[in-house]
C-alpha cells in the first residue's frame, strides 16, 4: 500500500467489520430522522464503503481536494446515506450534519450533489451517468500522466440503462486499467427482483465479453473486498469490475432480501429493533 | 444602411457575395485555439468529418476522443474531464447531441457547472435534404431552460470563429449552435463580439426586428426590402447570446419602435422569440410577431426550399412584418 495510507493499513479486518457495524446504525438513524430515503442499497454496501474509505482509497480528509487521491463516484445516488455516514466517519465533516439529511438548506442533499460536501466527487440521481464521469476523469488522468485511480459504484438494477454499456465498451476499448468499478449485485430494484424485472445474468460473461476484467466478490466479506481492488490494480491492460453479492439490508434479518426496502425508511419501532440486531452481531 | 461602427461586410448584398459555412468556422476555430490552449479536448459521437474536426484530430490526436454513436456516454465523459480541469468540447448534430444527450447535460454538466462547451451543428434546416428527424428545431428552448447554461447561436461563419475563441473563456456550460449552410457573411473579422451583447446591425424606428443564427442574413435582406418597397424603417438587432439576453439593448429599441418582431430558424416556442416575449411581457408589454417553424416538425428539401416553405425567407418575412404592422397600427 501506498505509504499515504499509512493511519489506514493500521486498522484490521476486524476493526473494519465494526466500522460497517456503526455505519450501518447510523444509516438507521439518519433515514429514521429525515423520514424518506433509500434502506436496502445503503445497509448492503456498508462493508465495501468502510473497506474503501478506511483501507484501500488514497484519500486525505484533510486534503479532500489532493490531486492525487482516488477518485470514488456513487452512480446509483439514492444509497448516499451509507456515503454520506462513511465520510463523516472518515473525518470529511461534522456528524452533526447526518441529521439534516433530506432537509432544507441541508449539503445533504437527497442524491448527491458535487461540491455540496468535502468527499462528494460527483452528483448522480438520474441512474447510468457515474460509469461514464469516471470515464472522464481516468481519460483526463490518463492525458496527464497521474496514477490515481478511479472507483465508481453502481446499482445492478441501474445496468438497464443503455448508458451504462456504452461505458462498458468504451473504457476497455480505451484500456482505461485505472479503473475500478463497482457492482452492487443485490438482486433488487423498485418494482422487483431484478431477475424478474430485467434479466442481467449471466452478468459475468455479458462484461467478461466486453473485455472487463472480472472479479466475483461476496461484498459482506471485508477480505474479499480487499484483495479484489488490490488484484484490480495490477490488471495492466483492461478495467476491472468488481459484481459484489451483496444482501440488501444485510444486519437486520426483517429487511434483509426484500425489494420492499428499496425504497423506504423504517418507523421508529423497526429502528430501534434494526438497531438492537445489528447491535447483537457485534 | 449596415451599421458603420460595427466594421460588417460591405459586399453583403451583392449577387455574387462569398459564401461560407459556419460549421468551416468552427473547424478552423478549434484547430487553431487548441495550439494556444492545451486543456482543450474534443469529444465526437461518430461524426468528426460532419462536424469538421478533421484538422483538429490530425494535429491533436491525443486530445480528440472519439465515443462511437453514444451522446449520452460522451455528455457524461465530458463533465468527467471538466471535473479535472479539462476544457471538453462536444461535438455533434444539434439534434442528436441536445436531444439524446439531455439527461446527461442536464445533471452531469450543468449541475455541477462544469466548463463544458456543447457545440451543435446543422442548425435548423441547414440539413434539409434528411428531413425532419435530421431538423433541430427546439434545441435552443432544451438548452434555455437549463440553469448554467450560456445558449449562443453566432450568425455566420467569422462570428462563429470568434465566439469560439471567447467561449472557451469563460467558465461554465455553453451551448454553441451553428449552421452548415453556406451563407453570405455579415460580420468581418474585425467585427466586434461579446457574449451576452446584442448589436443593432441596421438602425430603424418603425419596427425591431431580432434576430440569431444563419438566418439573420435573410433577415437582413428583408430588412433591405422592408425600406425600398415599403418605406418602412426596421432595426434590425443581431443577438446571437440568447441567454443571457441582452435585455437593455431590446427594451431601448422596443421602447423607440414600439413593434417586436423575432426571426429564428427554430420553433416559435421557447427559442429566441419564447425568450423576447418573456422579456416584453414582464418589463415592457409591446405588441410582438414570431416568426419561426409554428408548432410543426420540418420535412425533407433544400435549404432554400424549406426556408420559403416555413416562413423563413427573406420575401416571407418581408410580408408577416408588414401584414403585422397593418394589424397592430
Amino acid at each position: 500500500m501506498p505509504t499515504k495510507n499509512k493511519k489506514a493499513t493500521k486498522i484490521n479486518t476486524e476493526d473494519l467489520y465494526k466500522i460497517s457495524n456503526k455505519l450501518k446504525q447510523t444509516v438507521i438513524d439518519m433515514l429514521l430522522e429525515s423520514g424518506t430515503g433509500h434502506t436496502a442499497g445503503s445497509l448492503g454496501t456498508a462493508e465495501i464503503f468502510s473497506a474503501l474509505y478506511f483501507e484501500i482509497l488514497n484519500i486525505d480528509p484533510k486534503k479532500p481536494n489532493k490531486k492525487d487521491r482516488d477518485r470514488f463516484l456513487l452512480s446509483n445516488g439514492h444509497i448516499c446515506p451509507i456515503w454520506y455516514a462513511t465520510l463523516s466517519e472518515r473525518g470529511f465533516f461534522p456528524k452533526t450534519e447526518l441529521w439534516k439529511l433530506r432537509k432544507i438548506n441541508s449539503k445533504l442533499q437527497g442524491h448527491p450533489k458535487i461540491n455540496t460536501l468535502p468527499g462528494i466527487e460527483n452528483s448522480s440521481g438520474s441512474l447510468g451517468q457515474g460509469l461514464s464521469q469516471a470515464i472522464g476523469i481516468a481519460l483526463a488522468a490518463k492525458m496527464d500522466g497521474l496514477s490515481y485511480r478511479v472507483y465508481c459504484m453502481t446499482g445492478d438494477g441501474e445496468l438497464n440503462e443503455g448508458q451504462i454499456w456504452e461505458a462498458a465498451m468504451f473504457a476497455p476499448n480505451k484500456k482505461l486499467n485505472n479503473i475500478t468499478w463497482i457492482i452492487d449485485r443485490n438482486n433488487i430494484q423498485s418494482d422487483g427482483n431484478t431477475e424478474d424485472i430485467m434479466p442481467l445474468e449471466n452478468l459475468k460473461d455479458k462484461l467478461e465479453s466486453f473485455n472487463w476484467y472480472v472479479i466475483e466478490i461476496d461484498g459482506h466479506n471485508i477480505e474479499e473486498i480487499i484483495s479484489a481492488c488490490k488484484m484490480a490494480k495490477s490488471i495492466t491492460q483492461r478495467p476491472t469490475v468488481i459484481i459484489a453479492h451483496t444482501i440488501p439490508g444485510e444486519g437486520v434479518d426483517f429487511m434483509e432480501n426484500k425489494y420492499q426496502w428499496h425504497g423506504r425508511v423504517p418507523t421508529k419501532k423497526e429502528a430501534v429493533e434494526a438497531k438492537e440486531k445489528l447491535n447483537s452481531i457485534i | 444602411m449596415l451599421n458603420t461602427r460595427l466594421n460588417l461586410n460591405k459586399d453583403v448584398f451583392l449577387k455574387d457575395v462569398k459564401r461560407k459555412s459556419p460549421r468551416d468556422g468552427f473547424g478552423e476555430a478549434i484547430a487553431n485555439l487548441a495550439s494556444r490552449n492545451k486543456s482543450i479536448i474534443t469529444l465526437s459521437a461518430d461524426l468528426s468529418e460532419s462536424v469538421k474536426l478533421q484538422e483538429f484530430k490530425k494535429n491533436y490526436p491525443n486530445r480528440f476522443i472519439q465515443t462511437g454513436i453514444a451522446e449520452q456516454n460522451m455528455c457524461s465523459i465530458a463533465s468527467g474531464l471538466a471535473m479535472e480541469e479539462k476544457i471538453p468540447f462536444v461535438v455533434s448534430h444539434a439534434v442528436f447531441l441536445t436531444y439524446r444527450g439531455w439527461d446527461q447535460i442536464r445533471l452531469s454538466i450543468c449541475m455541477n457547472n462544469l466548463n463544458v462547451k456543447i457545440c451543435g451543428t446543422h442548425e435548423g434546416f441547414s440539413n434539409g435534404p434528411d428531413g425532419a428527424s435530421a431538423e433541430p428545431l427546439e434545441d435552443i428552448a432544451l438548452m434555455r431552460v437549463l440553469p448554467n447554461m450560456t445558449v449562443i447561436n453566432p450568425i455566420d461563419y467569422e462570428q462563429t470563429k470568434t465566439a469560439i475563441t471567447e467561449i472557451s473563456k469563460i467558465e461554465g456550460p455553453v451551448y454553441l449552435r451553428f449552421s452548415k449552410a453556406e451563407i453570405p457573411s455579415i460580420t468581418t473579422k474585425d467585427t466586434p463580439f461579446k457574449i451576452g451583447k446584442a448589436d443593432i446591425l441596421t438602425e430603424g424606428k418603425d419596427v425591431t426586428l431580432i434576430s440569431c443564427g444563419a438566418i439573420t442574413y435573410e433577415a437582413l435582406v428583408a430588412a433591405k426590402n422592408l425600406k425600398a418597397k415599403y418605406k418602412i424603417d426596421a432595426e434590425l438587432i443581431s443577438s446571437p447570446t440568447i441567454k443571457p439576453l441582452d435585455e437593455m439593448r431590446i427594451l431601448e429599441s422596443a421602447k423607440k419602435t414600439g413593434f417586436v418582431v423575432t426571426i429564428e430558424e427554430h420553433q416559435i416556442i421557447g427559442g429566441l422569440g419564447g425568450a423576447v416575449s418573456e422579456l416584453l411581457s414582464e418589463k415592457l408589454p409591446t405588441p410582438l410577431l414570431r416568426i419561426g417553424v409554428e408548432d410543426a416538425f420540418g420535412e425533407s428539401g433544400s435549404y432554400e426550399d424549406l426556408k420559403n416553405k416555413f416562413g423563413l425567407s427573406a420575401h416571407r418575412i418581408e410580408d408577416k412584418v408588414v401584414k403585422f404592422l397593418k394589424e397592430k397600427k
